[in-house]
């Protein structure tokens, strides 16, 4: 009787191999930037050519960077909430617009909101490789010195900004004053 | 007003299916007649309904129905129609919906062409298909309705994946899932044989041809795969061990193990257990690859649409159908009775042998496409394993299996004589190691120890193939009638083996012997390689449908005498924003020339890859050959006329027995 049940024993083993496998997230990659500095750039903004963004701009706070563009659907998905989130919580937050047409950008933006600080043009995409994003939108938390301290790939949902990265910010600006 | 009658089908179909279930296999359980006969009209009212979806969901994509999520997500406008009819099974949904429509036509094909069957256990193989339906229509109906409406409408849709727009993925899936689900008719058949615990040869028999169908399309679907990755792509890749390709594999090399094991249960009455286990084994590599492909728990350059909700409830139903069938197994398997007795020097024990390589072959295949899981779910983190591991561990298994087809396609079945077989081995076997060892070493300038060992192993399992062939027309007088007089399936064999030689031929010299190069080239260059010189004549834009492009022409010269034009493209498809390559392919039988178009440089250059590919052809062409050898095997008069002259086991109507005190 043993001899018979091996098969469905291994099978039990696999099922609960796929079990735990289900709970790993597919989309945590582990970027190789935490606790990096962030990559330098210094790129024409999105309204005018003639105005640049630097990262040093950006340093003495914490802050966020949102990697997005016009041509990018689930961009549009976590807009509403970056304005909601950006209105609400007073948040640093700078767009990396990436690979995309300044007017498209310009209208996106007019259409549906501004929640960015500044949004950085990336017509080349060059920095975004330095950033090493490979999937549209993705989120930068840096700290006050300009470390990336955490990175979401996709659009960021209601929990990923009420569980993760508010909290984070917070816990930043505290050990920052 | 459409989709929602699409949903509504969906749902009727779900009820057949339910009926199609319930009915028949309560029925064959009670002796319940009416209950039984309701297997086919239900079968039939199914596949209408699922039909019916199917169409609906052409029509909406045809029509551009943006309110529909799902064709809002895959369609556009400017797609051309073609990819709008194909891009129905482009994503998950659709995929879903192709899946229980050619279940549903299987199980049609089943209820037709099985009419001699005896009626318990024809109302018991439709009823286990028809809970395979139950459980993948609530799947789509709970988690991936291709009819969800999506408000507000947008205006225009996100387009198909370029990747996918390609004439090679027309016909790929559903290619692939005629294998994939095909497989359901053996399970429904083991199952069936279990549930009445009528564990004979029957059974084998019966389901033999359905599996060599289900096999064959399989094989079809893997190599249609492998040559649109090989020309989509841009790489020139034609087999990546990607994740989804294994999940494709897995089966095929189970579905190998099976029709094999089935040869020996039919004729012998052997391995009984272990077909079923096999048979079991296989439709639950067809729900693994689904879960694998649709879950997300592994990351691959195909999984297009994931989502770990879906992979629960796949994860369930796999639970459900192969926990289910292992337990009625470790139930049923010990009553088993043994019987045909054979010899260790008999083609049983090569069979017997092989299934086992088969399957520890589609264990390794397993291990390296589950270990990143494995390794993520103990903390060791995230990795993948990449082709080292495959071709180091899963070559060295493919040698016994080699060497082992050509000793059983030669040895008798039950009892061999060790001295016969080796007598009539002994000189293909140095044959074919002389005769692979020169060729290698004539031909060939490097890897000679490898390239040789492939050619040697693919003249072994042709010759030794031919020669169990010439040995079967000898034992008759007239010559030209035993060619008539071989079973079809016999020659199926042979064709199927042969194939496989020229797909190791293939193989071998391919991924031995293929060279590229990487080279800037701007309008007038040329470039001597691989004997040929390449001229890059013109770079010009060129408009599609759906995407912009640079196209560049490739003037392609062997010792002054023109060969061809090349044409490779840089494309943007423009929704998606996103960049394919169309590689420029020329090909003969011996190599292809093989162009693709990297990144613009500076002044007007481009980089270019360029391929000599000697013998790719070989592996999808021996591919071809098992296709048709499935083919031939399939439809052997054997089982046409045991379907004709079979004498249907009627019930006595008053009859309140048991249903298998009527098996004969």
């Amino acid at each position: 009787m043993i001899r018979y049940l091996l098969p469905l024993g291994l099978f039990i083993g696999l099922i609960i191999l796929f079990v735990f496998g289900l709970q790993n997230d597919p989309r945590r990659v582990p970027s190789p930037l935490i606790g990096k500095p962030a990559p330098i750039f210094n790129l024409p903004t999105l309204e005018s050519a003639d105005v640049k963004l630097r990262l040093d701009d950006l340093k003495g706070k914490v802050s966020l960077i949102n990697v997005w563009a016009s041509w990018c659907a689930a961009c549009r998905i976590e807009h509403p909430l970056l304005i909601d989130a950006a209105n609400k919580n007073a948040l640093n937050l700078y767009g990396l617009n990436y690979k995309d047409k300044r007017e498209d950008a310009r209208r996106w933006l007019h259409q549906l909101g501004d929640p960015y600080i500044k949004s950085a043009f990336d017509q080349s995409g060059k920095t975004g490789i330095d950033y090493g994003v490979y999937g549209v939108p993705e989120t930068f938390v840096l700290d006050d010195a300009g470390i990336i301290r955490y990175k979401h790939i996709g659009p960021l949902s209601k929990q990923d900004m009420d569980d993760i990265i508010l909290p984070l910010i917070k816990q930043l600006e505290a050990t920052a004053s | 007003m459409i989709p929602e009658l699409g949903n509504f089908s969906l749902i009727l179909a779900l009820a057949m299916a339910i009926i199609q279930t319930l009915f028949p296999i309560t029925g064959a359980a009670n002796g319940n007649l009416a209950w039984m006969s309701l297997a086919r009209p239900a079968a039939w009212l199914q596949f209408l309904f699922v039909t019916l979806s199917f169409i609906i969901l052409i029509y909406l994509f045809l029509t551009n129905d943006f309110s529909v999520s799902y064709v809002a997500q895959n369609s556009n406008s400017l797609l051309p129609a073609i990819y709008r009819f194909s891009a129905v099974w482009g994503a998950h949904e659709g995929s879903l919906l192709l899946w229980v429509f050619i279940l549903s036509l299987w199980t049609v094909a089943v209820s037709f062409y099985s009419k001699r069957l005896p009626l318990y256990f024809l109302a018991r193989v439709i009823g286990v298909m028809g809970s395979v339906s139950v459980g993948f229509l609530l799947f789509m109906l709970f988690t991936s309705n291709p009819f969800d409406r999506l408000l507000p409408t947008p205006a225009d849709g996100s387009d198909l994946n370029p990747l996918l727009q390609d004439p090679g993925l027309i016909i790929h899936p559903p290619m692939l899932y005629m294998g994939y689900v095909g497989f359901s008719v053996a399970f429904g058949f083991a199952i069936a044989a279990l549930l009445g615990g009528n564990l004979d040869t029957n059974w084998a028999r019966w389901s033999r041809p359905w599996t060599l169908l289900a096999w064959l399309f399989l094989t079809l679907g893997i190599a249609l795969g492998s040559w649109w990755a090989y020309y989509e792509l841009g790489w020139g890749g034609w087999w990546f061990w990607d994740p989804v390709e294994n999940a494709s594999f897995m089966p095929w090399l189970i579905g190998t193990a099976l029709i094999h094991s089935f040869a020996a249960t039919e004729k012998r009455d052997v391995f009984k257990n272990w077909t079923i286990l096999l048979a079991i084994c296989v439709f639950a590599l067809s729900l693994l690859g689904t879960f694998l492909v649709r879950s997300g728990v592994l990351t691959s350059v195909h999984a297009f649409a994931t989502d770990p909700e879906r992979g629960i409830f796949i994860l369930v139903l796999l639970g459900f159908f192969v926990g289910g069938s292992l337990l009625l197994y470790a139930l049923r398997a010990p009553t088993t009775t043994r019987s045909g007795q054979f010899k260790l020097c008999s083609r049983e024990t090569f069979l017997l042998f092989n299934s086992v390589l088969l399957l520890v072959a589609m264990l390794t295949v397993l291990l390296g496409t589950l270990y990143p899981l494995i390794a993520e779910t103990i903390g060791v983190g995230k990795l993948s394993v990449g082709a080292p591991y495959f071709n180091a561990v899963f070559i060295p298994i493919m040698m016994p299996i080699i060497i082992m087809i050509g000793i059983g396609a030669i040895v008798r079945w039950r009892q061999d004589d060790a001295v016969r077989v080796w007598k009539q081995l002994r000189i293909l076997f140095v044959g074919s190691i002389c005769i692979g060892t020169a060729l290698g070493i004539l031909f060939f300038d490097d890897h000679l120890f490898r390239t040789s060992v492939g050619i040697v192993a693919a003249l072994w399992v042709l010759t030794t193939s031919c020669s169990a062939l010439l040995a079967r027309i000898k034992q008759h007088q007239h010559k030209l009638l035993a060619l008539r007089m071989i079973p079809r399936g016999f020659y199926g064999m042979t064709i199927a083996h042969i194939g496989f030689a020229v797909t190791i031929i293939g193989i071998t010299i391919t991924s031995q012997h293929s060279v590229d190069i990487h080279q800037r080239m701007a309008p007038g260059d040329s470039i001597e390689f691989a004997d040929y010189s390449f001229q890059l004549e013109a770079l010009r834009p060129v408009s599609g449908p759906n995407f912009q492009a640079t196209e560049a022409v490739v003037k392609v010269m062997k010792n002054g005498i023109y060969i061809t034009k090349l044409r490779s493209q840089k494309r943007i498809y423009s929704v998606r924003n996103m960049p394919m390559t169309e590689a420029g392919i020329h090909s003969n039988l011996v190599r292809d020339i093989y162009i693709s178009l990297g990144e613009p440089l500076e002044n007007n250059a481009w980089s270019i890859r360029l391929y000599h590919k000697p013998f790719v052809r070989w592996i999808w062409l021996g591919a071809i050959f098992m296709a048709i050898g499935g083919l031939l095997a399939a439809t052997d008069r054997r089982y046409r006329f045991n379907i004709q002259h079979q004498k249907t086991v009627s019930l006595p109507r008053s009859s309140g027995s048991p249903v298998s005190a009527n098996i004969k």
